[in-house]
């Protein structure tokens, strides 16, 4: 199915499942312990033996010399697997630096060798047991220091309209401000972890990862096998953030592992090794300049970003929304790139937006202070319906003026006072506002759909489900679609055997993925009407029936002799060009930093919505409070700290790399606005995943400026960057 | 797998000869060992297992203090009555600790004798002193927020993680122990940890196979019992600045720092200027910090903490 003209009524807008808050389909299988995860795949790679992943202990040179004799002597070592003789390997398209180092070492903790014995317990030694010597060379770890050097990238390239300079120049109101975040890791709780299995030349791994495709293509191309030789197999994930859509060193060992042993072989990478042996949302120096009259409107924007990555690599792209969110005829955006040699950057939730955000709505609030504006009102002010660089374009959906009305309204934010104004006991408290604003991008997504002999609906389709809910949202499409209740439908993901699929990434997965059943099952119905000889176009199908006119059939009889399968996709054509496609949010918080100590506490967190069709509330609303925790986490603890001498993040475990504990969240609830956008899918709804985080850091930390008067542009905002500016104390 | 010998051992004499040997460790909750041992920081040739010792009660002492039995979990310590009454400080100590897990496991001599959590001394592929000696402080010159800013050395700015101890130092503690040849000793708490100077891996003043069998409380003091720790996140994070103060009603007390150096901070000389507020008295005990760059902070913090606390104790 190609979608190319705006939605019309479809089977979706009956409404009886979509839209519905609905348990998830998976979740006796969680809770039960019997939804099985990548490490734990007993049940179809039996005496599986352990691998034990050596990271390498310089961030860039040579290895000069491996002796593994001790390691191979050791008490059951079945392999040690190395780059002498792993074979040739080949890099994935997604990967930017190689998953097995040697003799180069492009990183810290790249990988150098996987050890393979009997137990878990006899690799772990027996990897100690390697030795391995480096010819160290230097490197360029700090990105303040390679800002100089940093390059324009072609995607994206920098953008200009109107005439920024002499706009900003004579601006009445001007802000000039810069602002920095750090290196993020995604931290999930499962580790990147595989099972690996081969069989008469074909490979399969059970693994953990967002983008079945892709995983699949880059393992067939690093190994140097073809594609059809490689099944991936990823049902459930514990957690991606982005840091599992690619091939990572997990996959890729566990195979070779595998192959060198002559049996199973499991990977879970040790969680000291995550931060610097996977990919990292690399740090930002974030330039902003608005330029306003007095009225409040802006004329000038421009935001200049640097980001670095290894050689090969991209940047962050945290100017992109600056290009979107706000008006203003002048406008400037540039994106630079500095060659670290730090860990490879790449995505973590909502890249570009979310650190971009952290850094523009501050600013945000620091004019609306300028011009003597509520910072609500200075956005609603600078609303845009079209897209400002080509005003042709109109927005299909936009509601972030209602997102924020609604917001300040539920969140009591007319009771809001001047910065350091209130206080309660030891308390310093304020509230802070930002916008969220993430594009909705979307990805043709494929699907099989079966109707059993017994009248079950059968999905299958290489879509992820990493905690999101696909499970249940594609349920209630072919519930809605097939009219069939949502216990009738049994959905089958995360196989590269099945059709492809959008995948789990950039918050389209939800939407395209659902799209892609609902095509299926459109053709499905066409079958059915045809076996049961009734006019598809005519044909109602509910309650276990298909109906036209009085003439009505139980669904199942279509399979009467034998099971129907279909399979088809949704292609997106041109309304993604005509027509300007972003879900928008408005977050609203309240801290109290303590007087004494200037700890923060936040206490109130609001997301109000506006994100198209919610498909599930229920799991929508676990996604938007979960990125707003992991907002907080950015706001005020959330940084990979990196040591400029040696060229590593220091902090690589859980203890060190602190995300917010159940004691740091208050009571979040999050608004949906009614939206439907028949521009985006049949199902006209958007993504909503990564929304949530978009904004989250800088509504914290304004309201840190609100409670305490001391504005922090530095990430994250830990207390010893406000002491100076508390209270004297008695 | 680095294989070990194990044994359990019935008396603290029998213990403390069989953990005399070389490679020879104790364990009792295992919180922090088997951590270490999984990342090969720690790597014990045999384990002395004490668990079964009679050295899990608290009982009143003559003098009208508390004995705590090293095996104390700190679950039942922070929830003990006479803590709860007497002895506040160590009872809020302990809950501003780890988790209820952790604790539920951690005993009390363990808990003396936990392992810095100096992120350079967690990874072994990075020099320290303490975990390889002479092999140099990767900390010096690193990332160094979290770590000491007074008593350091040259060789090594590691921080003691503990809360409970900084509560036991302010208590006027003593640590009780059976050596090798049966012989027992009562040491001060003030004297047990030792700073980092020339020697950092040597973190105590507990001779090989020494046994920490109990630690002793003075009798009650009274006063305001307070433990404000400072830190990152709400909960489940090493301290970067703590304070233990116990305030009279005439405004005078004790306060002793954790999160500061290389053991419980706490300087009895500055003690007598508390009635003149936190800044008088932090001034004499930060008088020798070394912070670097990074960790100044904690010096101000550690001031304002103190602040706070006696702000609390004047309600």
């Amino acid at each position: 199915m190609k979608f190319e003209t705006p939605a019309t009524s479809n089977p979706i807008d009956q409404l009886k499942h979509i839209g519905k808050p609905t348990d998830r389909i998976d979740g006796p299988q969680k809770t039960t312990g019997t939804a099985p995860y990548a490490y734990e795949r007993h049940d179809r790679a039996p005496n599986a033996a352990y691998g034990h992943v050596v990271g390498a202990t310089i961030a860039k040179g040579r290895i000069t010399a491996i002796d593994a004799a001790a390691a191979r002597a050791a008490p059951g070592v079945l392999a040690v697997v190395t780059a002498q003789n792993a074979g040739k390997l080949g890099k994935g398209d997604k990967n930017t630096a190689r998953l097995l180092a040697g003799p180069e070492v492009e990183h810290y903790h790249q990988a150098v060798a996987l050890v393979v014995a009997e137990t878990f317990e006899q690799a772990r030694a027996a990897a100690g047991l390697l030795k391995v010597e480096y010819a160290p060379s230097r490197g360029a770890f700090d990105l303040a220091e390679a800002k100089a050097g940093a390059q324009p990238v072609k995607d994206p390239p920098d953008s200009r309209v109107g005439d920024f300079d002499k706009a900003f120049k004579a601006a009445e109101v001007k802000l000039d401000a810069t602002y920095t975040t750090p290196d993020q890791s995604h931290a999930m709780m499962e580790p990147h972890a595989t099972t690996a299995a081969w069989e008469d030349g074909a490979l399969t791994v059970w693994t953990s990862n967002q983008m079945i495709d892709w995983g699949r293509g880059d393992l067939a191309e690093t190994l140097g096998i073809p594609k059809v030789k490689v099944r991936l197999v990823s049902p459930f994930i514990g957690g991606g953030f982005g840091g599992k859509l690619f091939l990572r060193a997990d996959v890729l060992l566990a195979a070779l592992g595998a192959k060198a042993a002559g049996r199973p072989v499991k990977v879970a990478l040790q969680r000291p090794l995550i931060a610097n042996n996977t990919t990292h949302r690399p740090a930002t120096i974030q330039r902003i300049r608005i330029g306003a009259g007095k009225d409040g409107r802006i004329t000038a924007i421009g935001h200049e970003t640097w980001s670095g990555d290894l050689a090969g690599g991209g940047p962050e792209t945290a100017a992109e929304q600056s290009k979107l969110l706000y008006a203003g005829a002048n406008r400037l955006t540039a994106t630079k790139l500095a060659v670290l040699d730090l860990p490879e950057g790449n995505a973590m939730r909502a890249p570009g937006e979310a650190p971009g955000l952290m850094a523009l709505e501050i600013a945000i609030d620091e004019m609306a202070e300028k011009l003597g504006l509520d910072p609500v009102e200075f956005r609603i002010r600078n609303d845009t319906q079209v897209d400002p660089a080509k005003p042709e374009k109109a927005f299909s959906q936009r509601q972030l003026v209602e997102c924020l009305r609604q917001g300040a309204d539920r969140f009591g934010w007319s009771k809001r006072g001047k910065p350091a104004a209130r206080r309660e006991g030891r308390w310093l408290v304020g509230m802070g506002v930002a916008a969220a604003f993430r594009n909705n991008l979307t990805m043709k997504s494929g699907a099989r759909i079966r109707l059993q002999t017994d009248g079950l609906v059968v999905v299958e389709t290489d879509m992820t489900d990493i905690g999101t809910g696909s499970y249940t949202v594609i349920a209630l499409t072919a519930a809605e679609t097939m009219g069939v209740p949502l216990k009738q439908v049994v959905v089958r993901l995360g196989d590269s055997s099945f059709p492809v699929s959008a995948g789990s990434g950039g918050q389209w997965g939800g939407n395209s993925s659902t799209a892609g059943v609902y095509a299926a099952c459109m053709k499905l119905r066409e079958v059915v009407a045809g076996k049961l000889g009734l006019d598809p176009a005519s044909a109602e199908f509910a309650d276990g029936r298909v109906r036209v006119g009085n003439d009505s059939r139980p669904l199942a009889e279509a399979a009467k002799d034998g099971e129907l399968m279909v399979e088809d996709f949704i292609e997106f054509g041109e309304l993604a060009k005509k027509y300007q496609q972003s879900t928008f949010g408005g977050h609203f918080v309240e801290v109290a930093v303590d007087a004494d100590t200037a700890e923060v506490r936040i206490r109130r967190m609001l997301a109000v919505c506006a994100a198209g069709r919610i498909l599930n509330p229920k799991a929508a609303r676990s996604q938007v409070i979960g990125a707003m925790t992991m907002g907080a986490g950015a706001a005020l603890m959330e940084e990979l700290v990196v040591d400029r001498r040696r060229g590593f993040f220091v902090n690589h475990d859980l203890a060190g790399y602190e995300v917010p504990v159940h004691a740091d969240i208050p009571h979040q609830e999050v608004i949906f606005l009614e939206e439907t956008d028949p521009m985006s899918s049949p199902m006209k709804a958007k993504g909503v995943g990564e929304l949530g985080i978009c904004g989250v850091g800088a509504a914290v930390a304004n309201a840190i400026y609100n409670a305490t008067g001391v504005r922090v542009r530095d990430y994250p905002v830990t207390l010893d960057k406000l002491l100076e500016g508390m209270p004297a104390i008695a | 797998m680095r294989s070990f010998t194990y044994e359990r051992a019935r008396t603290p004499a029998e213990a403390a000869a069989a953990a005399s040997k070389p490679g020879a460790r104790f364990i009792a909750g295992g919180t922090n060992l088997l951590d270490l041992m999984k990342l090969e920081i720690e790597t014990p040739t045999h384990l002395v297992d004490v668990n079964k010792l009679d050295l899990d009660k608290i009982e009143k002492t003559a003098d009208g203090g508390l004995r705590i039995g090293a095996l104390v979990r700190n679950s039942d310590l922070a929830a003990d009555k006479r803590v709860r009454k007497d002895y506040g400080v160590l009872s809020r100590a302990l809950l501003a600790g780890a988790s209820g897990q952790l604790r539920n496991k951690a005993t009390t001599a363990g808990n003396l004798l936990q392992r810095t959590r100096c992120p350079y001394f967690y990874d072994t592929a990075q020099p320290c002193n303490k975990r390889n000696p002479g092999s140099g402080c990767s900390a010096i010159g690193g990332f160094s927020r979290p770590l000491a800013v007074i008593g350091v050395s040259d060789q090594c700015i590691a921080t003691h993680p503990s809360d409970m101890a900084v509560a036991m130092r302010v208590l006027d503690a003593v640590v009780e122990t059976v050596r090798p040849g049966g012989e027992t000793r009562a040491i001060p708490i003030a004297d047990f940890h030792r700073l980092p100077a020339e020697t950092p891996a040597v973190e105590t003043v507990l001779a090989p196979g020494e046994l920490i069998t109990a630690v002793t409380l003075p009798k009650p003091i009274g006063g305001q019992h307070i433990y404000r720790k400072v830190r990152d996140r709400a909960s489940y994070a090493f301290a970067l600045v703590s304070v233990a103060a116990v305030v009279q009603p005439d405004g005078t007390g004790r306060a002793a720092f954790g999160g500061v150096a290389h053991k419980p901070w706490r300087v009895e000389a500055a003690e007598s200027a508390m009635p003149g507020g936190a800044r008088a008295v932090a001034e004499q005990v930060f008088a020798g910090a070394r912070p670097t760059e990074e960790n100044a902070f904690k010096v101000t913090l550690a001031t304002r903490t103190l602040g706070a606390a006696l702000s609390e104790a004047r309600g």
